[in-house]
C-alpha cells in the first residue's frame, strides 16, 4: 500500500512535468520548419522564420518597447520598493503590517480589473499618452515583486552585523557596502528579475492602455496570431523561452532557484 | 508625536500606489454605482437580472472550480513526490515545474494550440498508436479549455503544497506505523491534516487566478465560452457600456477578495489547532 502510494505520486509528478512542458517544447521544432503552417511532425529545416521576425511590421519595435518599459518599470520599482522596505523594517511606520499588505496587494488583484481602473482614471485626468500610461501601470505591476523579495531579505538580515563591522573599524558607509549589500543582493536580483518578467509578459493590463502606434510585445504577438498565424510566432516564442531559461539559470547561479519561488 | 525619519522613506512607494492603484480602483467601484442621474444600481440590476450574464458568471465559476479541482488532483500527489526527491534531482524537478511559470502565457496558449490542432502533435501521436483512425477535433472544445487552464495554473497548486510538505518530518508515517496505524489511516489522520495549509494556499490561489482568467479562455475558445473577464473587456472596449463593465469588475473583485479573506481565516484556524 505504501509502495503503491509512492508509485502513484511519482507517476503524478512525471505526468505533471510532461504536461507542463508539452506546450512549451512543441513550439521549438515548429519554429525550424520549412512549411508555412504548423504541422506535426515539422517538415525540413530552415531558419526563414527567424529571419522573418525582422521583416514583420512592428514586431522588433514591440520587442524594443516592451524591453524599455520593463527595464524602466523595474528600476523605478527597485527605488520605491527598497526605500519602503527599509522604512518598514528599520523605521517606525504606523500600521506597518497593513502597509506591507497594501504594498503587496496589486498581486492579488485580477490584472484586467487593474487595467480597466487605470484606463478610466487616466481618461478622467486627461492623460492619453500610451507610453506614460503603460509606464505608470507597469510600476504598479512590478512594485509588489520587488517589495516581497527585498522585504523578506531585509527582515532576515541581522543589523547587529553592521554595528559589529563598525566596531571592527569600518566606517558606516563601508560597513553598509561590505556587509549589508552582499546580504540583501539576492533579494534585490530575484525581485528585479521577476518584476522584469511580469512587466515584459503582461497582457491584461496593457491591452487597455496601448494605442495603434505603441504596442507591447504580448499585444503585438496576439494581434499577429489573429491576423496571419505562421511559424514566425514559434520563432519569437522560442527566443522568449531561451531568454527565460537564461534568466532562470542566471538566478540559480546568483541566489539558488528554490529561494525564488513566488508562492 | 516624534517623526521617525526612516519611517518617512515609505512615503514615496505608499503614495505612488495610493495615487496610481488605489484611487483608480475606488473610482471604478464608484462609477459602478454612480450614473449620469445620481446614484444607481442599474449596472448590477442589468448584470444579475439578465440570464445571459448570470450564465457567464456561472460559467466562470464552473471553469474555476474544474481548473482548481483538476490542478489539486494532479498537483497534490506530485508535490509529495517532489518533496521526496533527493538533492540534485529535487532542484532539477523543481526547476521544471517552475520554468513554465516564467514562460509567457501567450507562448503557452499558442503551443497548446499546436498540440491540439487537427494536424497537431496529439492527433499525430494517437493516429500512430492506432488509437484513432482519423484526426479528432480537439481545439475549441470545452475539454481543451479545461486542459489548457489546468496547464497554466498547475504550478500555483504544486509549489505551495510542496512548500508545506517538504517541511514535514519524513519519519511521521513510520512513527504512525509503529503505533499500529495502517498506511491509509496514517495518511488520513497524520499526513493529510498536516498538509492542509498548503492545500488551502494552493486552492485559493488557483481559484482566484482562474476565475479571473482572460487570455487562456479567449485564445482557446474565443467567443464560444464567455467568462466574466471577457464580458468585462467587451463592455469596456466594444460596447462602451462602462456601467455594466464596472459592475462586473466589482463582482469579480468581491469574489477574489472573498477567496483571499476566506483562505486567510481558514489558515488561522488550521494554524491554531
Amino acid at each position: 500500500m505504501e509502495r503503491l502510494g509512492r508509485w502513484l505520486s511519482g507517476g503524478a509528478l512525471a505526468l505533471v512535468i510532461l504536461f507542463l512542458l508539452l506546450p512549451i517544447l512543441v513550439v521549438i521544432p515548429v519554429s525550424f520548419t520549412e512549411a508555412p503552417v504548423f504541422r506535426f511532425p515539422p517538415e525540413g529545416f530552415s531558419l526563414q522564420w527567424y529571419e522573418k521576425i525582422g521583416r514583420v511590421d512592428g514586431l522588433l519595435g514591440a520587442i524594443g518597447l516592451s524591453a524599455r518599459l520593463a527595464l524602466l518599470a523595474t528600476v523605478i520599482s527597485l527605488l520605491l520598493g527598497t526605500l519602503c522596505a527599509i522604512a518598514l523594517v528599520r523605521g517606525v511606520v504606523p500600521g506597518a503590517a497593513a502597509v506591507s499588505a497594501f504594498m503587496l496587494s496589486p498581486l492579488m488583484l485580477p490584472g484586467l480589473v487593474l487595467g480597466i481602473a487605470m484606463l478610466q482614471a487616466l481618461r478622467e485626468v486627461g492623460l492619453r499618452d500610451a507610453w506614460w500610461s503603460l509606464l505608470l501601470a507597469h510600476v504598479v505591476i512590478t512594485l509588489p515583486f520587488v517589495m516581497r523579495t527585498v522585504l523578506a531579505s531585509l527582515s532576515l538580515f541581522d543589523f547587529g552585523m553592521v554595528d559589529a563591522a563598525r566596531t571592527l573599524g569600518c566606517s558606516y558607509p563601508v560597513a553598509l557596502w561590505r556587509v549589508l549589500v552582499p546580504n540583501i543582493l539576492p533579494g534585490f536580483v530575484s525581485g528585479a528579475l521577476f518584476a522584469f518578467i511580469a512587466s515584459f509578459d503582461n497582457y491584461p493590463v496593457s491591452m487597455f492602455l496601448v494605442d495603434v502606434r505603441t504596442k507591447t510585445l504580448p499585444i503585438q504577438l496576439l494581434n499577429y496570431l489573429e491576423i496571419s498565424p505562421d511559424p514566425t510566432l514559434a520563432a519569437v516564442s522560442t527566443c522568449l523561452i531561451a531568454l527565460t531559461v537564461a534568466i532562470l539559470l542566471l538566478c540559480d547561479r546568483l541566489v539558488g532557484l528554490r529561494r525564488l519561488a513566488p508562492v | 508625536m516624534k517623526r521617525d525619519p526612516l519611517g518617512l522613506l515609505a512615503l514615496p512607494g505608499v503614495g505612488y500606489l495610493a495615487l496610481v492603484f488605489l484611487a483608480p480602483l475606488l473610482l471604478l467601484l464608484w462609477s459602478s454605482v454612480r450614473g449620469p442621474e445620481g446614484w444607481t444600481l442599474d449596472g448590477y440590476v442589468r448584470l444579475l437580472g439578465d440570464p445571459y450574464y448570470r450564465g457567464v458568471i456561472a460559467a466562470s465559476l464552473q471553469l474555476a472550480l474544474i481548473t482548481t479541482g483538476g490542478a489539486l488532483l494532479l498537483g497534490y500527489p506530485a508535490a509529495f513526490a517532489l518533496a521526496r526527491a533527493r538533492g540534485g534531482w529535487q532542484v532539477v524537478l523543481f526547476a521544471l515545474i517552475f520554468l513554465p511559470l516564467t514562460v509567457s502565457i501567450i507562448v503557452k496558449s499558442f503551443g497548446w494550440g499546436i498540440v491540439l490542432r487537427r494536424d497537431g502533435i496529439l492527433n499525430w501521436a494517437l493516429l500512430n498508436l492506432g488509437l484513432i483512425e482519423r484526426p479528432v477535433r480537439m481545439i475549441f472544445t470545452e475539454g481543451a479549455l479545461y486542459a489548457g487552464m489546468i496547464n497554466v495554473f498547475l504550478p500555483f497548486m504544486v509549489l505551495p503544497i510542496f512548500a508545506v510538505v517538504r517541511m514535514l518530518d519524513p519519519r511521521l508515517p513510520d512513527a504512525a506505523a509503529t503505533l499500529g496505524a495502517s498506511p491509509w489511516f496514517s495518511f488520513r489522520r497524520v499526513t493529510l491534516p498536516l498538509s492542509l495549509p498548503g492545500v488551502v494556499a494552493g486552492v485559493s490561489l488557483v481559484f482566484s487566478l482562474s476565475v479571473a482568467a482572460y487570455v487562456t479562455p479567449s485564445l482557446l475558445m474565443g467567443d464560444r465560452y464567455m467568462t466574466m473577464s471577457m464580458v468585462m473587456a467587451k463592455a469596456f472596449l466594444n460596447l462602451r457600456d462602462w456601467q455594466l463593465g464596472a459592475a462586473m469588475a466589482a463582482v469579480l473583485l468581491a469574489m477574489a477578495l472573498a477567496v483571499v479573506v476566506g483562505a486567510a481565516a481558514l489558515q488561522r484556524r488550521l494554524g491554531g489547532r
